[in-house]
């Protein structure tokens, strides 16, 4: 099996001579030398690539709408910014293979002839930003970024900005406005950030996987690229999984595995003493699939059919130990936390939610809250706000709602959590005692 | 006032951008950097150096989780507090840290070593659950380990 992005991870990351040795930095040589940037965009847009970070947009569709003929500054930025709970993937493509994402970048970057390029770095990852920091300059003594590259004429100045924390900053538009230094708000679209993005030019913005396969589409080609996938999407995918499995962790596997393959052999099935109730596909904004589902195929259309999300695909995993209130409770908090609080739904709405579902959880859940709560799905739904963010949200709420509805109305009618809260020795004289005091 | 090295650094950091404004973050984080946490004061002079107004630049420094308008410990502690470490087992780690701490989220430690902060999904959910002391990362947590961990800062 090839694994193409993963298979020259190390720690510490390769240095520019031992990438080069490799195969490393063909790709840029190949294009900037040999390929009209349109003949990239061609190339890529081909391949059928989907970007990686959540939405599944085509790469080569999404730089084709750059306007190659506007003179000035154009702008690439890589979305390191990896912030959706559950996911760790970028991380390790960031520590682990530095060089990689910048070949991407310098790629993308000639193929719609951006002048500058920035690697947008969440803060928490420290070891990522060492390891950036020393390939940008070393790609830059290499002759790689700078002047006139590798003396054909194309120049790219290439910089890491690393952020202060906000789940708004993976959103493209809202990231642009903080590296512009403002608050990370979401712009409205149209304008597009591919017409109208960094500092009013047209900037593309891509996420870290999806820059870091691009030089081996560059230097194998689109049917290679294909040939990689079981399934019409195509390529490998970095696949992760977290929860009570026996071996969570995150692998390169070609796109289109069943969640079958994926649970079993890579993540050794459920921990001894735990069961299966569900898994989120694709991060913290995606609906809950459930055991009935396992032979889905994990690709953009296998898990939409299945009424989720691939998301990023890192999994992460509901055992029949944790409260499935608690759980949902606990990403409302983080989405409520995270609104930027610039339109009303979201802001007021996901409060509501949080509040609704920590009464539940504490065992002061009335019977209307269920249907409360389901008419925040709507509410909060696609098209009530200004960005994803009250949507996706929604996702795991609503078929939480669907699939684990029996817990909900437990909570209720017991005014109890049945998880944290274990069921007295003895409740009937427990009730009596209650009553007798009273 | 901010000092020769702050000024310096942020007029370094306005040249690599094309409005003076792009540079507020950066030089929040300057500052930051100086100082452990960015006071009114603080707030009145980067507006002054990037031609902006304080509540401008307060609008910036209070949106993002990461600069502290209010003042820190020598150490920062954040929690993850998302939902791979909430499933493997944050509740205990929660406890213990508090307990030791004798502190809250939110809260400093009266001999000021420690600042605790709770903070999303830290990227590392299959070592769940996970903290970070300043620039480091713990993983795998357990309770029992954390009493060596904070033995590290002082």
């Amino acid at each position: 099996m090839e694994r193409p992005l993963t298979q020259h991870i190390t720690f510490p990351p390769l240095e520019i001579r031992q990438y080069e040795a490799i195969g490393g930095y063909q790709a840029v040589r190949k294009a900037v030398r040999h390929m009209q940037p349109q003949e990239v965009t061609a190339l890529v847009k081909e391949s059928n690539m989907k970007g990686r970070g959540g939405a599944g947009f085509s790469t080569g569709m999404k730089w084709s709408f750059v306007p190659m003929d506007v003179p000035g500054p154009k702008y690439l930025v890589a979305n390191a910014d990896e912030m959706e709970p559950g996911t760790f993937k970028d991380r390790w493509l960031l520590e682990g293979n530095p060089h990689q994402l910048l070949e991407g970048m310098i790629v993308a970057a000639y193929a719609i002839q951006a002048t500058e390029a920035f690697v947008f770095l969440r803060w928490a990852y420290k070891d990522a930003a060492i390891a950036v920091r020393k390939a940008i300059a070393e790609a830059y003594d290499a002759g790689y970024l700078g002047k006139d590259i590798l003396g054909t004429g194309y120049s790219l100045e290439m910089h890491l900005h690393t952020g202060v924390g906000r789940y708004m900053c993976g959103e493209e538009t809202a990231l642009l406005n903080s590296l512009e230094g403002k608050r990370a708000t979401p712009r409205a679209k149209p304008p597009f950030p591919q017409i109208s993005g960094l500092f009013g030019k047209p900037t593309i913005v891509n996420n870290v996987e999806t820059l870091s396969f691009i030089p081996h589409i560059v230097n194998k080609g689109a049917d290679w690229f294909k040939s990689l996938s079981r399934s019409a999407d195509g390529g490998t995918k970095i696949y992760g999984v977290s929860g009570r499995v026996n071996k969570p962790g995150a692998w390169e596997l070609p796109m289109g595995i069943t969640m079958r393959e994926l649970m079993e052999e890579y993540a050794g099935g459920m921990k001894n003493g735990f069961g299966f109730r569900g898994v989120l596909p694709g991060g913290a904004s995606t609906d809950f699939l459930i055991e009935k589902h396992m032979d889905i195929t994990l690709d953009f259309a296998g898990v939409a059919a299945a009424g989720s999300r691939l998301g990023t695909g890192t999994m992460v995993v509901l055992d029949d130990q944790t409260c499935p209130v608690g759980f949902v409770h606990n990403l409302e908090h983080f989405f409520a936390q995270e609104s930027c609080g610039f339109c009303t739904p979201c802001r007021e709405g996901l409060p509501w939610t949080e509040k609704l579902l920590w009464a539940i959880e504490q065992g002061r859940g009335r019977d209307e809250d269920l249907a409360l709560l389901l008419r925040h799905t709507e509410w909060l739904g696609p098209g009530n706000t200004f960005c994803a963010l009250a949507p996706g949200a929604m996702e795991p709420l609503q078929s939480a709602l669907k699939y684990f509805r029996d817990d909900f109305e437990r909570h209720i009618r017991e005014h109890r959590c049945p998880y944290h809260d274990p069921v007295p020795a003895a409740p009937a004289s427990a009730h009596l005692h209650h009553t007798h005091h009273l | 006032m901010l000092s020769m090295t702050e000024k310096e650094k942020i007029e370094d950091e306005i040249r690599q951008v094309p409005i003076k404004k792009a540079a507020c973050i950066e030089a929040l984080k300057i500052v930051q950097e100086h100082r452990r946490w960015v006071s009114d004061e603080s707030i009145r002079d980067v507006a002054d150096i990037l031609d902006m107004s304080p509540e401008e630049v307060d609008s910036v420094a209070t949106f993002y989780n990461l600069i502290f308008r209010q003042p820190v410990g020598r150490h920062i502690i954040l929690l993850c507090d998302s939902i791979s470490c909430y499933v493997m087992g944050l509740k205990g780690i929660h406890a213990e840290l508090t307990r030791l701490l004798e502190i809250q989220y939110g809260q400093t430690t009266a001999d000021g070593r420690f600042t605790l902060l709770p903070n999303p999904c830290l990227g590392t959910c299959d070592h769940a659950p996970a903290l970070m002391v300043d620039n480091d990362t713990y993983r795998d947590l357990q309770p029992s380990a954390l009493v060596d961990i904070l033995e590290k800062y002082t």
